[in-house]
């Protein structure tokens, strides 16, 4: 009784001391291991969100690897990932949170070009690095700022200007195009229209059709009669819709060749009843679905991970089909951010410029497992990477790999040097 | 294509749009006409009639037209229960006063829409058609199940029209929409007229709803169209006239097919605004309504 309320001296001295261990430990600690923090701008909701479940699973799977192998220069990687419902407006909110409250690193992930457009300005007024995961010309083209870049995925330019020759050589030199009315399907428009002119084709008629738009019957009969090709490009969650309305316009009908970007079928199964009409049409893909006879050594690999089956299913469920041709790029982000970091020795928010410094200084990315995609090109410049393109034709309701372009096929001159522009 | 064609494919997919949108319509009109309420939660009956569409689509095995005809019978009624769980948790609490319902619709519609991304998810799913027919006309092919919507339609508007003209419910329905306090002196159960008013409002927009869904999927934010459209179209027919907003619903519809093929879609819900604008500064109470 009486030493509880009256300690002796070596009592309180053993206490203070324990409490002073205690309060020291864990910095000690945390100064080893603080882990890394990256922002992940995810479409978890809104008309992005099966392309977001996936951009999440392959993220998740790549840090794991990363984690496994040890993280970043020795330190654990943590993801946070925040949901921006695929809008531009609630985009800048997230880059903001991301970055002032949760004291991210850096913020990554970002795949519809609208939601880019708008939140890049606000990571350029808060500095911080952001790594975009979006196709979108608007990084190269030097709409953007120093703090944007896009290491993960060739842009629509780089990607149609390879898809132009074999278009029009294959399939027919009078295309029609239907794309989205806005950034990503204007990018489309305006560089297939110009590929193609310089290939001796012509673009004959474009069909702009709303994002939002969800019945597309009305507008096929603008397509004209002498259409050879019919080169389509649509995303969202009524891409479905617009295949099927497609097939039941031309049925048994005679129809012009169809060139489509996989756009227009991702998270979709290609043997859905109703999309019949797409056998012996031809695809773009980034990446292609169908795991091909000729894949690279760590195909196998990749598609473990990400849980993803030789069709391009989920392999605990076949009726949840990926997004294959774009999340790769989330992985081989993550992969080239350990690369930048590792290399400009970063170790807090105050290397953020060191850090993109570094990954401007980036070209060669050799295929690996870190590139399941394939080989890449990165330009510090323009802040846009550059890799091989695939053409697949449907056969029996399955997606098969028919022709590979090289990454110099898709180089076009720079039109913006970021490198030049101040912080 | 040539124009004869071109028109007949318009015609086509207005008259399509117009079904559907008269059957919406007409639930929220009847909504309005007996109680006086602005339902604002009405897309979110219609999307979950779409959403449970889907569910009882996936969770019954069997060919596409089993499932397609239970989903269009346990998704309205599903539908229309709920809504009269609302009447009597909200609406009626409120005691029907026009601007605390349109505020407490508005929280319902974000109850409803935020339910169903919790519950459904994110993602547009595909219900398949009860029967695959395609018609294949000499200049383009068209789905048979677009032409079966229409009929659907046309039979169960023509029911409603029955049911408010021909039975006794629809008789004491309409003594409501006249004088809810001469109807109750009558010894008419206003409540109960109430709560079965708005669960049929409901029933209908998850009806058409259900019928959509093999053509555009179902998705959490598939309702804020068919609500804008439908309140267009109530407020050209007159609100609460059932013959107005079937009228309004075929002017839209084909209006809308026309415009938006031969011009531009963009156009078509302009001048469908525009119409709405000269309708209420020319004639408030609508072409049918009854100024009160």
């Amino acid at each position: 009784m009486t030493s509880l309320l009256m300690p002796t001296r070596r009592a309180l001295l053993m206490g203070a001391g324990a409490g002073l261990l205690a309060t020291a430990l864990p910095a000690v600690v945390g100064a080893q291991a603080a882990p890394i923090k990256i922002g992940f701008q995810l479409h978890r909701t809104g008309i992005g969100a099966s392309y977001g479940r996936w951009y999440e699973r392959t993220a998740q799977a790549a840090l794991k690897l990363i984690n496994d192998g040890g993280g970043i220069a020795g330190r654990p990687v943590e993801i946070l990932f925040e949901d921006d419902a695929t809008d531009p407006k609630r985009g800048a909110e997230v880059v903001d949170k991301l970055t002032q409250s949760d004291g991210c690193d850096l913020v990554m992930g970002t795949l519809f070009s609208h939601v880019v457009m708008g939140s890049a300005p606000r990571a350029g007024e808060l500095k911080v690095p952001y790594l975009v995961c979006s196709e979108g010309y608007h990084v190269a083209s030097g709409a953007l700022n120093r703090w944007t870049l896009q290491p993960g995925i060739t842009d629509v330019r780089a990607q149609i200007s390879t898809m132009a020759p074999w278009v029009s050589a294959n399939l027919g030199k009078k295309v029609t195009m239907v794309f989205p009315d806005y950034a990503f399907g204007h990018d489309h428009r305006d560089f297939f229209t110009k590929a193609m002119a310089e290939q001796g084709g012509e673009v004959i008629a474009q069909i702009a059709i709303p994002p939002t738009e969800t019945s597309f019957t009305r507008y096929f009969p603008q397509i004209p009669a002498e259409t050879e090709v019919l080169y389509h490009v649509m995303v969202g969650p009524a891409v479905l819709t617009f295949v099927k309305e497609l097939g039941e316009f031309y049925g048994t009908g005679a129809k012009p060749a169809l060139f489509g970007f996989v756009d227009s079928l991702e998270a979709v199964d290609t043997a859905t009843s109703g999309l019949e009409f797409l056998e012996g049409s031809h695809f773009w893909e980034a990446h292609p679905r169908v795991k091909p006879a000729d894949a690279g050594e760590h195909e196998a690999a990749y598609r473990a991970a990400v849980g993803v089956d030789d069709m391009g299913a989920s392999v605990s469920d076949p009726a949840d089909i990926s997004t294959y041709s774009h999340m790769f790029s989330t992985w081989e982000t993550l992969y080239f951010i350990k690369q930048a970091m590792e290399a400009a020795g970063y170790t807090g928010p105050a290397d953020r410029q060191k850090l993109v410094e570094a990954m401007e200084a980036i070209t060669d990315l050799p295929y690996g497992l870190e590139r399941p995609q394939g080989a890449k090109l990165f330009n510090g410049k323009t802040h846009q990477v550059f890799g091989a393109q695939y053409i697949s034709k449907v056969e029996a309701g399955k997606l098969v790999k028919v022709h590979s372009t090289t990454i110099d096929e898709g180089l076009y001159p720079d039109a913006v040097d970021y490198t030049a522009m101040s912080f | 294509m040539a124009f004869g064609p071109f028109l007949l494919l318009a015609l086509m997919e207005g008259l399509v749009t117009a079904a559907v949108l008269a059957l919406a319509a007409s639930g929220l009109a009847l909504v309005f006409g007996v109680m006086r309420v602005v339902n604002v939660a009405h897309g979110e009956f219609f999307m979950l009639g779409a959403v449970i569409a889907w569910f009882v689509a996936s969770l019954i095995p069997g060919p596409a037209w089993m499932a397609f005809a239970a989903a269009l019978v346990v998704a309205p009624l599903a539908v229309a229960a709920l809504a009269a769980l609302a009447d009597a948790l909200v609406l009626k609490r409120l005691n029907y006063d026009p601007e605390a319902t349109i505020v407490a619709t508005i929280g319902l519609l974000y109850m409803l829409q935020q339910a169903a991304l919790t519950v459904y998810g994110p993602d547009a799913r595909p219900v398949a058609a009860p029967f695959d027919l395609r018609l294949q006309l000499p200049w383009f092919g068209y789905s048979g199940y677009k032409l079966f919507v229409i009929a659907a339609a046309a039979v169960v508007l023509a029911g409603i029209w029955a049911l408010m003209t021909h039975t006794r419910a629809g008789l004491v329905m309409r003594a409501t929409q006249v004088d809810r306090d001469v109807a109750r002196a009558f010894g008419i159960d206003v409540d109960r007229v109430y709560m079965g008013t708005f669960a049929l409002g409901a029933g209908l927009a998850a009806l058409a709803g259900v019928l959509i869904v093999p053509i555009t999927q179902a998705h959490y934010l598939m309702g804020g169209d068919p609500l804008l459209l439908s309140f267009i179209v109530v407020i050209i027919g007159g609100l609460g006239s059932l013959r107005g907003t079937l009228v309004a619903a075929l002017v839209i519809g084909l209006s809308d097919g026309v415009i938006s093929m031969f011009f531009s879609p963009t156009l078509a819900k302009i001048l469908a605004t525009l119409l709405v604008a000269l309708v209420l500064v020319f004639r408030p109470q609508g072409l049918f309504g009854t100024r009160t």
